[in-house]
């Protein structure tokens, strides 16, 4: 499967670019406090059921602009829409993940996929989504799971059932804030490659943002090279690897071409 | 090789190495504490019985045994001792709880609002750092002779530590929980009773032992200074009459109502916060 540049949507091998869900225009976040410029005119969409990654040195602005997108921030200036709507605040069709799982430990796992539920809509909600939470844990391998509390699962497993957390309110864009980055290196593989199936089992549209290069790569339709000071876009890379990615793929030369040139990216930025 | 090592030749070129157990270590805790008491005992009754230290001073262990028995007979018989020590429970309870309450909202409003941490913090880190104890006299002055008094004081006293450690727990929370109530859409109510309490919680333990400590330290000050019909009242009239094995037997007793008090503490937190038992390993990292 090759794909044409102008076409960066992964599903399918239509030609015809598949719906924008996300699209960010003009988008710039000043920091009142040090007058530190954190994002200036970035401009991004996410098609659906893209996987899109974002990387750059720290300091690029690739977190604050996660925050931005998930209404848990407002910016200086430009246009965020999600689905044809403005975002003004934290949205249930917007699922977020974070570095931490974050599952709260006095709750069992099904409690804890349920809680976005229970906290917009109330315990009954939250019950009568109970069962679709149990699918949710099947799905990432953790049925047998639904009932102990958070203290007997695995870091791994912690993020899996933080996956579906995030998933519960089948929200329309998952953004994902270096989800794995806490886990050991060969967990944080096998990880991987659950997200990409889960992303491709449940048509998820995702951001990611990572600062580990072959990550992006091995997940990505197409990654957003940022660069700091201001944060700005430098460039995007399609990856035009075929789906499924498998972690083998991390040793053809394509896999290297592309990293070497992200790389050659970055480095030409911090050279500057 | 360290020294807790032992190095054994099994043979046939293998090599295992045993780890050399200390005596403290491989005895039963119960055997390690009866061993201290013997040995602390047994010096004390060497102390008393060569007469090198006056009994006014300190009593022989027979003799405070005796007393101990006398205590422990008036108390289980319903005598005046057990009416003394009732009082002093139910100041000690008064004053625990009043302290509970008043902490408690205290820690919520420095914890939780800017008001409270910007403006009624510092009043309660002046107020925390004097020696508390010399406002029983006000406190007698304002409330009389009675139990309230004492209640007030042992309250007083054991108030700043449940302060402290609510509004400590209230912090605890981490950004990454912060940021997963906040992307939930939840109110800031929401977010106080189903993060940052559970989350403070055993923060806010820690502060109820230190408080179960302080309210008895209040207690018994309380009926030192203030009289009453208290334990500390019989501790000081039996100081004042040099009958120091009475004196030991008494407070031996009233330590008996401290442990009551730290242990209810002990397994409201077992149960409360029955999360907390092992590290939070997976869940929050």
């Amino acid at each position: 499967m090759t794909m044409a540049k102008p076409c960066p949507a992964a599903v399918g091998a239509t030609s015809t670019p598949a719906r924008p869900v996300y699209e960010i225009s003009g988008l710039s976040k000043t920091y009142a406090r040090n007058r530190l410029v954190a994002l200036d005119d970035v401009t991004l969409t996410l098609r659906e059921g893209e996987f899109v990654s974002v990387i750059g040195s720290s300091g690029c602005g690739k977190s604050t602009l996660l925050k931005i997108m998930a209404g848990l921030s407002p910016p200086t200036r430009g246009r965020v829409m999600l689905e044809g709507r403005p975002v003004q605040g934290p949205r249930s069709d917007i699922g977020i993940m974070f570095q931490q799982a974050t599952l709260l430990p006095w709750k069992t796992t099904i409690e804890n996929i349920v809680l976005p539920i229970e906290i917009r809509e109330g315990k009954a909600a939250a019950k009568a989504a109970m069962q679709k939470a149990l699918d949710l844990l099947t799905l990432v391998g953790l049925g047998d799971f639904a009932h102990v509390y958070p203290g007997e699962l695995s870091g791994g497993m912690a993020q899996r059932a933080s996956i579906c957390r995030m998933l519960i309110a089948e929200p329309a864009v998952l953004l994902l804030d270096e989800p794995f980055s806490a886990l050991d290196e060969l967990t944080r593989d096998f990880m991987n490659m659950e997200l990409q199936r889960i992303c491709r089992e449940t048509k998820a549209t995702a951001f990611l943002v990572t600062h580990s290069l072959a990550e992006a790569v091995i997940l990505s339709d197409r990654i957003v090279v940022m660069r700091a000071r201001p944060g700005r876009v430098m460039e995007e890379v399609e990856i035009d690897l075929p789906r499924p990615r498998t972690l083998e793929m991390i040793n053809t030369p394509k896999f290297g071409a592309i990293v070497a040139h992200i790389r050659g990216l970055l480095d030409r930025e911090a050279a500057e | 090789m360290t020294d807790a090592t032992q190095h054994i030749d099994a043979g046939e070129g293998d090599t295992v190495w045993v780890e050399e157990v200390s005596l403290i270590d491989s005895m039963p805790r119960w055997l390690a504490m009866g061993l201290l008491f013997v040995v602390a005992v047994g010096i004390w009754d060497l102390v008393t019985r060569m007469g090198w230290v006056s009994p006014i001073i300190l009593p022989s262990p027979g003799e405070t045994l005796a007393d101990l028995i006398f205590v422990g007979r008036n108390l289980f018989t319903g005598g005046y001792m057990l009416e003394a020590l009732w009082t002093t429970t139910q100041t000690v309870f008064w004053a625990f709880l009043i302290a509970l309450g008043i902490g408690f909202l205290l820690g919520v409003l420095v914890g939780e609002t800017k008001f409270g941490e910007r403006a009624v913090l510092p009043y309660l880190v002046a107020i925390d750092t004097m020696p508390k104890v010399a406002f029983a006299p006000l406190f007698i002055a304002w409330l009389g002779f009675g139990i309230s008094s004492k209640v007030a004081l042992a309250a007083f006293i054991a108030t700043f530590p449940i302060v402290v450690s609510t509004a400590a727990g209230l912090y605890a929370a981490s950004e990454s929980e912060r940021m997963l109530f906040k992307a939930m859409g939840a109110t800031r109510m929401q977010t106080l009773l189903r993060l940052k309490l559970p989350i403070g919680l055993p923060y806010m333990f820690t502060g109820l032992k230190i408080a179960a400590v302080g309210v008895m330290a209040g207690a018994i000050t309380g009926e030192f200074l203030g009289g009453g019909k208290g334990f500390g009242a019989l501790i000081r009239q039996s100081a004042s009459q040099m009958d120091t094995p009475r004196v030991f037997a008494l407070i031996l007793y009233l330590s008996l109502l401290g442990l009551l008090l730290y242990f209810t503490v002990v397994w409201a937190q077992r149960r409360i916060v029955f999360w907390n038992k092992e590290e939070r390993a997976g869940g929050l990292g």
